[in-house]
């Protein structure tokens, strides 16, 4: 721990720190926030940090490597299956179309063609960043714009696996083994490699399938979130170190080890383990970005810069405009569409630099078309501005967001059941019953693999987390049913919700009155005590068992329960002048003393005159003492 | 001079009735719907509750599907145990006194099936006798039904027409003090609608 990285740790986390909420609240997104710190911090503003720009570089492309690992972790094969033609459709025209005409430029510019068809590969990429979270923000995920975009955006994250595998076969010179990568590949001929690249990723899927789920159960098992959270590191780790030895992309690695995990139940857990490393090691790779930014070729050519900004912005939003044209968007939809993603994307930074590695582009031009893509960015919050502010208003017609079942890829139901013990898989089972499905979250994996032969959609994961609820769809589900085994913990994930997500229904499982008291404290109004419904219809049963008619005695247990709900509720507002008592059951005794007191003065039956033909009588001819009740 | 119309809707199946689903899409501003089989799912009827209701309006409307020529098991559970000896009837029971009652209801079969020589032997207003004493003996006025026939085959337009003349009944009820004896004069309260809503 030398105090030299401390003083690094300092600057990079200091200036993200500064300037991301910064960005955020000017209405950019956080990639432009880090790309601005990273420019400020850099060489040519302060000189914070000078040339370890690109030293950091490569512990920040790891940032790259978990983003893979996630989206391919959301990519649920049956899902994408759904959204295939779209997928295909959209996403393939534009990549083609994008890519042809930015390659005809750079042959224009008198570029060799390999390198040419790098270059427009390279910045065909739009930013999955930007768009997903500004579509999100501005509630156009679900219009035709919106579905659209993420047609394009997945099949370009998906093409950078094969992209970087062609690579290698574009490079003029033979690839320079990285001394600090040895690799087991260097010296072999291009095509071999491809062949390898194919047969490595087949071997991550079946080691995956066979040896890595069966290994996260054992790990679940254990219950120490540290554990689990180590072993999905240990995973992206080994994979992408795995990937580097054979000289592969780790990227390409993780992406296909996350689309294998993506089917298992730990799903939601892995995201959200990974998902802080993700944010904060991406965020380092867009500062390094930004500190690598080349002023000094910026100042010798602004007007070539200025020119190719402009020019890949429109073949982009050209491009685009055509294909929303093909398939009938209409104009306003469009030309957000095309508008949208008309800037160069982050994976463009990731194909430059391994570009770079392999000496396809020469230095000058990495560093202008970093730049073009960094300032290519920062033009999608203006252009999407213009579009609020004069393009829509012209077409005027605004949209209505058209939900349409499965075509989101994301599997998100409208309740979440939290907890599928005894109590939760009842509730599970009687929704399904009734064509509702849920999200189901238990962290018992026993339980959980069970459940998932049984055909439910089960997750694993701790539901007290945030992190968990928001990747099971808390920000966007109606229902939260809380029915955890455990009342601690399921007091727990009640706080946590009622504060984080308080849009959120909560229906809430209590163990006794004492819970019941404490999740009513949190404002929740459903609270379900297991002790009070099967306590009644037992106590009913045995009125029966009594010789009491059974319709007399279900009538007095529904009475019941309504009068003892609001007792409950009675005594929870006095219940702070109780808590003197310092143990629980000396509590206990004293809410019972209190209820029972309370019933003294009730007697359901007496002022039960429904049906009765004797009170009926008296109402009507007075009182009549050969016909008096016997009660 | 205006009057507090209650709605007492009972309809176990709801989600799949088309025309009552259409006749309570829409009623004007000061009439009280109280879906009756969404409040009560167990049949376990808050009678006190249900009683300041009565007391806080003037019409009453039982809404409902004809189901075995009389009205839903939970509707006849709320006429039980909500219209109580000295308090709705007998000694003392002046609760309801002067205030009106009708039903509005529904009718899978159409209008001359309820005839004398018909298949139904007896009419609409011979079916709804006991709902008619119900009200008499709690000092109620009843008047006539408001009537939709043939609900299986009734087509989108006149189940449309249906809706605007029930509304139009709904607006004259909730503005004015109506006649009394004068609509008592009619077989169906929607006879009423149909020489007033043009005029």
């Amino acid at each position: 721990m030398t105090s030299d990285f401390l003083s690094q740790a300092l600057v990079y986390l200091g200036a993200a720190v500064i300037c991301v909420p910064i960005a955020k609240k000017v209405g950019m997104s956080s990639v432009l926030g880090y790309l601005l710190s990273g420019i400020i911090i850099g060489p040519f503003v302060l000189g914070f940090i000078g040339k370890e720009g690109q030293d950091i570089m490569h512990v920040a492309e790891f940032g790259v490597v978990m983003m893979l690992f996630i989206i391919g972790l959301e990519l649920e094969p049956a899902a994408f299956w759904k959204m295939r033609k779209a997928i295909a459709g959209f996403g393939f025209s534009q990549l083609f179309g994008t890519s042809i005409l930015l390659s005809l430029v750079f042959i224009l510019m008198g570029w060799q063609w390999t390198t040419a068809v790098s270059g427009g590969l390279t910045l065909t990429m739009s930013s999955t960043a930007i768009v997903l979270q500004t579509l999100k923000e501005k509630g156009l995920s679900h219009t035709s714009a919106g579905q659209a975009s993420f047609s394009v955006l997945l099949f370009q994250d998906i093409a950078v696996i094969p992209i970087l595998a062609i690579l290698p076969l574009l490079a003029t010179t033979a690839v320079v083994a990285d001394e600090a990568h040895p690799s087991l590949l260097s010296g072999l001929p291009a095509w071999v490699q491809t062949i390898l690249v194919i047969a490595a990723v087949g071997s991550i899927y079946g080691i995956g399938t066979y040896l890595v789920v069966p290994m996260l159960r054992v790990i679940a098992k254990t219950g120490l979130r540290e554990m689990f959270t180590a072993s999905s590191l240990l995973l992206v780790v080994a994979v992408a170190f795995l990937m580097e030895m054979v000289g592969l992309s780790p990227a390409l690695g993780t992406f296909v080890a996350g689309v294998v995990l993506a089917n298992s139940e730990f799903r939601h857990e892995l995201e959200s383990d990974i998902d802080p490393f993700k944010g904060l090691l991406l965020g380092l790779f867009f500062m390094g970005v930004g500190a690598s930014i080349n002023f000094q070729l910026i100042q010798e050519a602004p007007m070539q810069i200025a020119t190719l900004v402009l020019l890949v912005l429109f073949i982009k939003f050209i491009v685009l405009f055509g294909i929303g044209k093909i398939y009938k968007l209409n104009n306003d939809q469009n030309f957000l569409f095309a508008l949208g993603l008309s800037q160069v994307g982050e994976f463009a930074f990731v194909l430059l630099s391994f570009t770079g590695q392999l000496n396809i582009i020469d230095e000058e031009w990495i560093g202008k078309l970093t730049a073009i893509t960094a300032i290519s960015m920062m033009t999608t919050p203006l252009l999407l501005l213009m579009h609020e502010k004069f393009i829509h208003p012209y077409f005027g017609i605004k949209e209505k967001p058209v939900e349409k079942p499965g075509d989101v890829i994301d599997e998100h139901h409208e309740v979440i059941v939290a907890g599928f013990g005894h109590f939760g898989s009842t509730i599970g089972r009687l929704l399904r019953a009734n064509g509702i499905a849920a999200t189901i979250l238990d962290n018992n994996p026993d339980q959980v693999e069970l459940l998932r032969r049984m055909g439910f959609k089960v997750y694993y994961g701790d539901a007290t987390r945030i992190d968990m609820l928001k990747s099971a769809g808390i920000e966007s589900a109606k229902i939260l049913i809380a029915a955890i085994d455990s009342p601690d913990i399921n007091s727990t994930l009640v706080h946590t919700v009622r504060k984080h997500f308080p849009h959120i229904k909560i229906l809430a499982r209590a163990r006794n009155r004492f819970d019941a008291h404490d999740l009513m404290e949190t404002g929740v109004t459903n609270v379900y005590r297991e002790t009070l419904y099967t306590a009644v219809q037992l106590a009913v049963d045995a009125l029966g068992e009594l010789g009491f008619r059974k319709h007399t005695a279900t009538r007095q247990g529904q009475k019941f329960i309504k009068f003892d709900e609001k007792a409950l509720a009675k005594l929870a507002s006095s219940r702070h002048d109780l808590k003197e008592y310092a143990l629980n059951s000396k509590d206990e005794i004293a809410i019972q003393e209190k209820l029972l007191q309370n019933d003294l003065l009730l007697s359901f039956s007496d002022n039960d005159h429904s049906w009765d033909s004797n009170f009926v009588k008296e109402a009507i001819l007075g009182k009549d003492p050969e016909t008096a009740p016997t009660k | 001079m205006s009057n507090r119309v209650l709605i007492l809707f009972a309809h176990p199946l709801f989600e799949k009735s088309r025309v009552n689903k259409m006749l309570v899409n829409s009623y004007p501003a000061g009439v009280t719907f109280h879906d009756l089989y969404e409040h009560y799912p167990d049949f376990n009827i808050d009678i006190e509750k249900e009683k300041d209701l009565l007391t806080e309006h003037d019409i009453i409307i039982w809404q409902h599907p004809i189901y075995w020529y009389s009205c839903p098991a939970l509707l006849k559970q709320w006429i039980d145990l909500v219209l109580e000896a000295g308090w709705a009837y007998g000694p003392g029971g002046i609760a309801l006194k002067g205030k009106s009652v009708f039903q509005v209801i529904t009718t899978g079969a159409p209008e001359h099936s309820y005839q004398k020589e018909a298949n139904n032997r007896f009419t609409i207003r011979q079916f709804l006798a006991p709902f008619d004493q119900t009200a008499t003996l709690c000092k109620m006025n009843y008047l006539p039904p408001f009537v939709t026939h043939g609900s299986h085959r009734i087509h989108k337009e006149q189940v449309n027409e249906q809706a605007d003349a029930y509304y139009f009944l709904l607006e004259h009820l909730t503005n004015n003090d109506p006649d009394l004896e004068a609509l008592k004069k009619y077989n169906y309260l929607n006879d009423w609608v149909k020489e007033n809503q043009l005029s």
